[in-house]
């Protein structure tokens, strides 16, 4: 006879595990929410900063700027932008799989997050720095990871910089994305602003004043946008994967009772039958 | 050609502006600079004030600390870090910024310069807004009160 003991414990540990899911989903809820603001109303900030450096440098032909300077791209550094945390779905593993293809010889990684950092060290790829942020990114965050990038650009340890980071797309998809940030040409060069005619600007005060200006602060909160996108991406990834962890949990613990309620009445009967076979063998 | 301009105002928290108007206002460094349609194109550094929106009979005033302005025929764009519509300033939120920007004052050495930048605009800015907010105490009409 199946042992019911045995069924009863699968279901107590269910049981167990469904609440602990259940509760990580209700966290990544609500952290969720929060991130997703945070990463939607930061868009436009960053889509018109770019703008702006896009009509600006069009339009200040003379003005040159270490970090505008575009060279035959040898070797790569890539900012790998991962979250700290596993129990979000595919989305590292996703992410990983695209910083696997980069040719390991000419790159070098920066990672930002413990999980990227891990994934490096075991692929043994070439990682440079690693970079912790904060739950709700902070801009000295950003800052330091920006630094480093400079850094690496303007001492020609790297001819391009990018990042790699999981883009928020909605709560049920999030995209890798490979993004150029320097030379900062690259990242409007394919936004297609050729289009536009290019204006002729006045600078006011000057030109330099405004350039750099625009190129002081802009590479900082591209990269705090970024690391915002990804705390959304995670915590989203988080609360569907928590959520089908959950349903997955209950199904089967309707499955075991439905099992462990055969058992019993199977038993039930045999003891029935052999009560009713005693009684009869005796009368 | 246009004879309104469209007035977009963006922080890295949202958008602040945007709306259609006859005029602007624009604290630019060295002065005020006021912005009629088909201005001639322009890029200027902001430096602390109120921005002044004339449409027809109404008038918003958002107070601004810092960043970059493109200016077309048809268009003002902000970029800033620190703007907040004058209507909706928060004196306790205000008032909380401020502490806490005195606060990281207060350790100024562990600030790279960016930071410390960033740091001076938000004291700057919510100090300001609580010169807004007093201004206007209640049962005053909005944009009465002494502009000083």
């Amino acid at each position: 006879m199946p042992n019911t003991r045995n069924i009863r414990h699968r279901i107590q540990s269910v049981r167990n595990t469904s609440q602990i899911t259940r509760a990580m989903q209700t966290v990544a809820a609500s952290k969720m929410r929060r991130a997703q603001d945070a990463a939607v109303q930061g868009r436009p900030f960053a889509q018109l900063a770019m703008q702006f450096l896009a009509q600006a440098a069009k339009a200040a032909e003379d003005y040159t700027h270490p970090l505008l300077e575009a060279r035959e791209v040898r070797r790569r550094a890539v900012i790998l932008v991962s979250t700290d945390k596993g129990l979000c779905g595919a989305l590292n593993a996703n992410l990983f799989r695209q910083a696997a293809e980069l040719d390991a010889a000419t790159t070098m990684f920066i990672a930002a997050g413990r999980k990227g950092a891990q994934f490096l060290a075991r692929a043994g790829r070439n990682l440079v720095a690693e970079f912790p942020y904060h739950e709700t990114p902070l801009f000295s965050d950003a800052q330091a990871i920006a630094q480093m990038a400079r850094q690496i650009f303007s001492k020609k340890e790297a001819d391009e910089v990018a990042v790699l980071y999981p883009r928020f797309v909605n709560t049920l998809v999030q995209k890798p994305e490979t993004v150029s940030l320097l030379p900062m040409n690259r990242l409007w060069e394919k936004e297609n602003l050729s289009n536009e005619p290019g204006r002729e600007y006045l600078f006011e005060p000057t030109v330099p004043g405004v350039m750099d200006y625009l190129l002081r602060y802009y590479l900082d909160f591209q990269i705090l946008q970024i690391l915002q996108e990804t705390r959304a991406s995670e915590h989203s990834a988080r609360m569907v994967s928590m959520k089908n962890a959950t349903e997955n949990a209950e199904q089967l613990l309707k499955d075991l009772t439905l099992a462990y309620n055969k058992i019993r009445q199977a038993a039930i009967t045999t003891e029935l039958l052999d009560n009713a076979t005693a009684q009869m063998a005796i009368s | 050609m246009a004879d309104t301009l469209k007035l977009r105002i963006v922080t890295p928290r949202g958008v602040v502006y945007d709306r259609e108007v006859a005029m602007v206002t624009l604290p630019a460094q060295d002065g005020e600079l006021g912005v009629y349609p088909t201005h001639t194109p322009l890029f200027t550094l902001i430096g602390q004030g109120e921005v002044i929106a004339k449409a027809t009979g109404k008038e918003d005033r958002i107070l601004v600390t810092g960043g970059c302005a493109e200016i077309t025929g048809d268009a003002v764009s902000i970029l800033t870090v620190f703007a907040t519509d004058e209507e909706r300033v928060d004196e306790r939120q205000a008032e909380e910024a401020r502490r806490r920007a005195e606060e990281r004052l207060k350790e100024r050495d562990k600030l790279s310069p960016e930071e410390l930048a960033l740091v001076q605009a938000s004291l700057a800015h919510s100090t300001a807004q609580l010169r807004v907010r007093r201004r206007r105490r209640p049962g005053q009409p909005p944009g009465g009160g002494s502009q000083g």
